[in-house]
């Protein structure tokens, strides 16, 4: 079974040479520590800037320099500030190659909820909606489970709706899917899992073709 | 050359009123304009809509605003660091309209450019397209969402000049440029205003004629409100 980590690292896998990624809150903010080194990739963060660094060394701080989770960053030579709406037309307008974010649930068809349980949370889509209506490379960074220990893989979500037929890939704590026209095809086991443990953990349908393999993190 | 520069936030606020419609730039607390929030405050004026990405921390920010019960409605795309916020909206005191950031970001630019509506595929299928008009453009689906109005953009801007002309500084930049000449008054307040002349033409990011009035702001805190750093 994967971690945190363990999931950030195998989608960093999925990262190649020329991207522009953006990365959502949470697991998907981690990927930028597993990308390897020999390729060119350029984070972008929705408020503003493409050429995302890493966090500051104590004391650079800049208040004027923050990521769409308002942490502290550090801008990359070769980076780049704009406005919002010039934000938004990156993603749009599908010039970003990865949109990597979480979600509190996924359907089979693709559909993603991660913005709202009503009467208990509702903090907002930020710019959710607008990354997965536009993106067509989209990776749903999560676990498997909630901490009910009911399954986020789902026939339908039951959660409001952040988009439709959108994700295309999930890669959670115990496994790599890919979203079918006929629901979860299963592509690879975490470390350890075994195929029952993902089917128990999967409330959709899930397609096994043949041997599954290990992912190799 | 048009003098748009007012020597206080005071003069920078007249004709601000109850029931008016704000937008206000910002993206959490980085580039927020902290001198007309705190003259907000000050002047008390009630029943207010804001337009902004946030809407603060507790004690900081809008946060301010909604401790003294002055707004009536936000619209907003992310409201998740405001406890107090969270309870106003629960209990029914504040209204909510929650928008897409992208949308949020356009529905001001399409104020400023003289665009009464645009469609975007963000909210399709969600929520947010209920009561909208749905149209399909090459096999896509589509939303049709409106241009804001509002009386007065209250933006943030590093440096400015007399001429109203504006340079932001890193991402505070963010809904700012989008919101100037997006509502019938922009007021700038910048943290160095400066005589025509001193600032490029070539490094200009808003050009004068998008903002009313300017001014030098003062006491600027700059609050961070993820203070994240890493090890040498």
């Amino acid at each position: 079974m994967l971690d945190k980590n363990g999931i950030a690292k195998r989608i960093a896998q999925e990262v190649e040479d020329g991207y522009y990624v953006n990365l959502g809150i949470g697991i998907p903010t981690l990927v930028a520590n597993y990308v390897r080194e020999d390729i060119s990739v350029e984070f972008q963060s929705e408020n503003g800037i493409l050429g995302m660094g890493p966090f500051p060394i104590e004391g650079e701080e800049d208040a004027d320099l923050i990521n769409a989770g308002k942490q502290t960053i550090t801008a990359l030579p070769g980076a780049s500030y704009f406005d919002s709406a010039t934000s938004f037309a990156m993603i749009r307008g599908k010039h970003v190659d990865l949109t990597i974010l979480g979600a509190m649930e996924v359907s089979q068809n693709g559909d993603i909820a991660n913005w709202k349980i009503p009467g208990k949370m509702v903090k907002g889509m930020g710019g959710a909606m607008d990354l997965v209506a536009s993106a067509e490379n989209i990776i749903v960074a999560m676990m498997h489970t909630n901490r009910a220990g009911e399954s986020k893989l789902l026939k339908r979500c039951s959660l409001p709706l952040t988009g439709v037929g959108c994700v295309k890939k999930i890669v959670t704590n115990l496994a790599v899917l890919e979203v079918t026209d006929d629901g979860f095809l299963l592509l690879e086991r975490a470390p350890g899992v075994t195929v029952e443990e993902i089917k128990a953990a999967t409330e959709g349908n899930l397609i096994i073709k043949g041997e599954v393999l290990e992912m190799n993190v | 050359m048009i003098r748009k520069t007012v020597t206080n936030v005071t003069d920078a606020l007249a004709g601000v009123q109850d029931g008016m419609t704000f937008m206000l730039g910002g993206f959490g607390l980085c580039g927020i304009p902290e001198n007309a929030i705190s003259e907000l405050v000050r002047l008390g004026v009630k029943d207010i809509t804001c337009i902004s990405n946030n809407a603060g921390v507790d004690d900081f920010g809008l946060g301010l605003l909604l401790h003294q019960h002055q707004i009536k409605k936000m619209v907003s795309s992310y409201v998740g660091e405001n406890d107090e916020f969270e309870r106003q909206m629960l209990s029914g005191e504040l209204e909510v309209e929650l928008t897409p950031q992208g949308t949020l970001a356009e529905k001001c630019r399409a104020a400023q450019a003289g665009f009464p509506a645009f469609f975007t595929p963000a909210g399709y299928g969600t929520e947010v397209a209920e009561g909208k008009e749905v149209r399909e453009f090459n096999g896509k689906m589509y939303i049709l969402e409106e241009a804001f109005k509002a009386d007065f953009a209250f933006v943030k801007a590093w440096k400015g000049d007399a001429a109203g002309n504006l340079i932001f500084k890193g991402t505070a930049r963010n809904f700012n440029p989008c919101m100037c000449g997006a509502a019938t008054i922009t007021v700038a307040e910048v943290e160095e205003l400066v005589p025509e002349g001193e600032l490029d033409p070539n490094q200009i990011h808003i050009p004068g004629i998008f903002v009313q009035r300017i001014f030098q702001g003062k006491d600027y805190e700059k609050r961070i409100e993820q203070r994240t750093v890493r090890q040498k």
